[in-house]
């Protein structure tokens, strides 16, 4: 995985040091770790999220909530700090910030279940503070507890692939050098997903983080991977502008139509369906790259795809061909 | 508890069984006890409780507005969060009524009526006099009270609207509820109204005696239900009349006796107390004493009940006296025997009550048989007549 292509191993055992004495209820010594740690590298985003963690179990709200806010903008793409911002502000009784903060991680990560379901309790807890008003019921809010989920592993309530990797390091893809032949195997490890306690801020399942183990791609491969990458962006992005002509050049004059259509009928299809709703947004997540050769590659990712009122989230594959310095789409398909 | 209720609310509005005498919680209580916890229930973040509950009671009563809008508050909290109860930017200004009705039925739902105790007003009840209405603006609540020999018993109460400019009314138009004592004059039946009236309506003596003389006007002061798309209308809503729903007029309306109910709107219910039954006492006395020196011829003592601001069509105290003594000369022998006596305490005066009773007269020149009515007043320690006519 890129994004902690640069915990070398070292660094990596020492993250999981640290874990271990937080999770042993070890607060201090933990603390002492990461400080040293991060006095090393200073914008490590596992070691200040743990530290953020630790803060948040020594009971320092005010100190916890600014280590995640700083995270939250050095790493805007996390949704795992919103989350924890949101539980320590809700703790507070701070209703209306802790929503922007779980907004904010499903902006991020609209399929993160932790942050909908901890949405859906400042929701509650906001129409009870409305009723409350309305109805001129005095009654102590802030003091009943909320019941929202901490989340102690970054990386992981929302893991399914490299795109916290993504998150962590600006180029959010990761890119696997062509394998010839046989099995090519995915340079991403997925951690398995923590299990989330579902209610309370209750010490979760001790689950140390599993580091990301990585072999830097050569430089080339990376790069044509970032071209790909760019053009599926740029492909989502002409979509989603419903800039039809844009978005059918992205395919290249040998695309194999979906039903074996003529190329026209199925023009004709996508200008129909694409000019139909209101506003259509399409956003790529989870992208997964990879080069067969040159100017061969193929992309799978997971499509999240809003257009007025309908939601779907498919997984897709892109078969790219490289054609007179441009990546074109060859072939489409929808479907693991 | 849930399926208790839900099955009390279940039960049809009461119906043959129950006429003439009413028993047992009416059912807009129930309706009201499932509106109130569903409200609750958001307020304690329980949503999806709450919209079980709103539901239930929707199924049962889908003209009850602010249940419906509850709901729609419920489902839009499932989306994004909710600022206030109601949520209806397009009718935004009617919003504040519906919140005025859940504040108001979530008092009522808080303060259950002392069903023990006596309202302050009722002083004597009339035999004939089988129910009286005692109206609490305050709390947007009506109480109906039996007449268990001579003493009132607690038999129900029900959520009301009053005039939306408030209470107190003083001119036509003001859109006020009046405060006073008042009789049910008259029965309008439901094919002689518009909808708006829904179920029916009972004309109030509105203005009365006092209200006249203190210069107040204005008409059709009206208990009537609701238009029959509509379950209950917000607390401050009406142009003076005390609205009910349709089910509890139709309940009220089985007991009411025209010309002969009382109906005293107060704007705010009080109970009776030990000073209560003195004044009571005192006065009762005191009238007895007002027919005891009539029937005796004694004019002057007679005389002495009559409060120098006494008046009566026009006529003020000096000549009340004068006629009363031209009168009284021209007789060698009176009988006065009065019965069927009411007293109510006038809730916005402290001091003052409204007395009613059947005067049987008789003379050496002339006998009559009358209903009369006198406004009595303590004024200085003493219990005197301010107003006295045929009722």
């Amino acid at each position: 995985m890129l994004a902690l292509g640069f915990c070398f191993p070292a660094a990596a055992d020492d993250i999981q040091d640290i874990n271990k004495l937080f999770r042993q209820g070890q607060h201090e010594q933990a603390m002492g770790r990461v400080n040293t740690y991060l006095a090393g590298k200073p914008k490590d985003a596992q070691a200040r999220f743990l530290k953020g963690l630790i803060f948040t179990e020594q009971g320092k709200t005010g100190e916890a909530i600014r280590v995640f806010s700083e995270l939250t903008e050095d790493y805007p793409e996390l949704p795992e700090p919103y989350n924890n911002l949101a539980v320590l502000y809700a703790g507070q009784g701070q209703y209306d910030k802790a929503r922007i903060a779980l907004e904010m991680a499903i902006r991020t990560h609209p399929s993160y279940s932790t942050a909908h379901e901890n949405l859906g309790d400042i929701y509650a807890k906001m129409a009870s503070q409305a009723y409350d008003r309305a109805l001129q019921l005095d009654r102590n809010n802030a003091a009943t507890q909320t019941k929202l989920s901490l989340i102690k592993d970054l990386f992981s309530g929302t893991a399914k692939s490299g795109k916290h990797g993504a998150a962590v390091q600006p180029e959010p893809a990761t890119v696997a050098a062509p394998q010839p032949a046989a099995e090519p195997v995915a340079a991403v490890v997925a951690p398995a997903p923590a299990p989330v306690a579902p209610e309370k801020v209750a010490v979760a399942t001790p689950e140390p983080p599993v580091p990301p183990v990585q072999a830097a791609a050569k430089k080339s491969s990376a790069n044509s991977g970032n071209e790909v990458l760019k053009a599926v962006r740029d492909w989502a992005a002409a979509w989603s502008s419903k800039d039809v002509n844009r978005y059918l050049a992205f395919y290249a004059a040998d695309f194999k139509t979906p039903g074996g259509e003529k190329r026209s009928d199925w023009e004709g299809q996508r200008r129909e369906r694409i000019g139909a709703p209101k506003s259509i947004s399409v956003n790529i997540r989870d992208a997964r790259v990879k080069l067969v050769d040159d100017s061969h590659a193929s992309v799978a990712f997971k499509q999240v795809y809003r257009a007025s009122h309908l939601r779907n989230i498919s997984g897709k594959t892109l078969v790219m061909v490289k054609s007179g310095g441009s990546w074109l789409i060859q072939e489409e398909r929808s479907g693991k | 508890m849930r399926a208790f209720l839900l099955l009390f609310a279940l039960v049809p509005p009461l119906g043959g069984a129950h006429a003439g005498e009413l028993g047992g919680a009416p059912v807009s209580r129930n309706m009201e006890t499932l509106l109130v916890e569903s409200m609750l229930s958001v307020s304690s973040s329980k949503l999806d409780t709450a919209m079980t509950e709103v539901d239930s009671l929707l199924k049962i009563n889908p003209k009850f507005k602010l249940a419906q809008l509850i709901r729609g508050d419920l489902l839009l909290a499932r989306a994004r969060p909710l600022n206030n109860l109601g949520n209806a930017p397009e009718a935004e200004a009617r919003m504040e009524d519906f919140r005025d009705e859940a504040r108001v039925r979530l008092q009522r739902f808080n303060e259950q009526p002392p069903t023990a105790l006596a309202p302050k007003f009722l002083w004597q009840l009339d035999e004939r006099q089988r129910h009286v209405i005692v109206v609490d603006t305050s709390k947007s609540t009506l109480y109906l009270y039996e007449n268990d020999n001579g003493q009132p018993r607690y038999v129900a109460d029900y959520y009301i609207s009053t005039g939306k400019k408030g209470i107190e009314k003083v001119a036509e138009g003001d859109q006020k509820t009046p405060l006073g004592v008042y009789f049910v004059n008259a029965n309008l039946p439901k094919n002689k109204l518009t909808d708006f009236y829904g179920s029916g309506a009972y004309p109030l003596s509105y203005p009365n005696e006092w209200d006249r003389r203190q210069g107040r006007n204005g008409h059709g002061i009206w208990l009537h239900g609701t238009p029959s798309d509509t379950y209950s209308r917000p607390p401050r809503a009406s142009n003076g009349c005390v609205v009910l729903s349709n089910e509890d007029l139709e309940n009220i309306g089985k007991v009411l006796q025209v010309g002969v109910t009382p109906v005293i709107i107060a704007g705010q219910m009080d109970w009776s107390g030990e000073q209560d039954q003195a004044d009571r006492a005192a006065l009762l006395k005191e009238i007895e004493q007002w027919r005891a020196n009539w029937a005796s011829l004694d004019t002057d003592r007679y005389l002495e009940h009559y409060a120098q601001n006494f008046s009566t069509g026009g006529m003020d105290f000096s000549a009340w006296a004068r006629q009363k003594k031209q009168v009284n000369a021209g007789k060698s022998w009176i009988k006065v025997s009065i019965s069927n006596i009411s007293a109510f305490a006038y809730p916005t005066q402290p001091g003052l009550v409204v007395v009613s009773f059947e005067q049987d007269y008789a003379s050496s020149n002339l006998s009559n048989r009358m209903k009369k009515r006198q406004y009595w007043m303590k004024q200085n320690d003493r219990w005197q007549i301010v107003y006295e006519g045929a009722a």
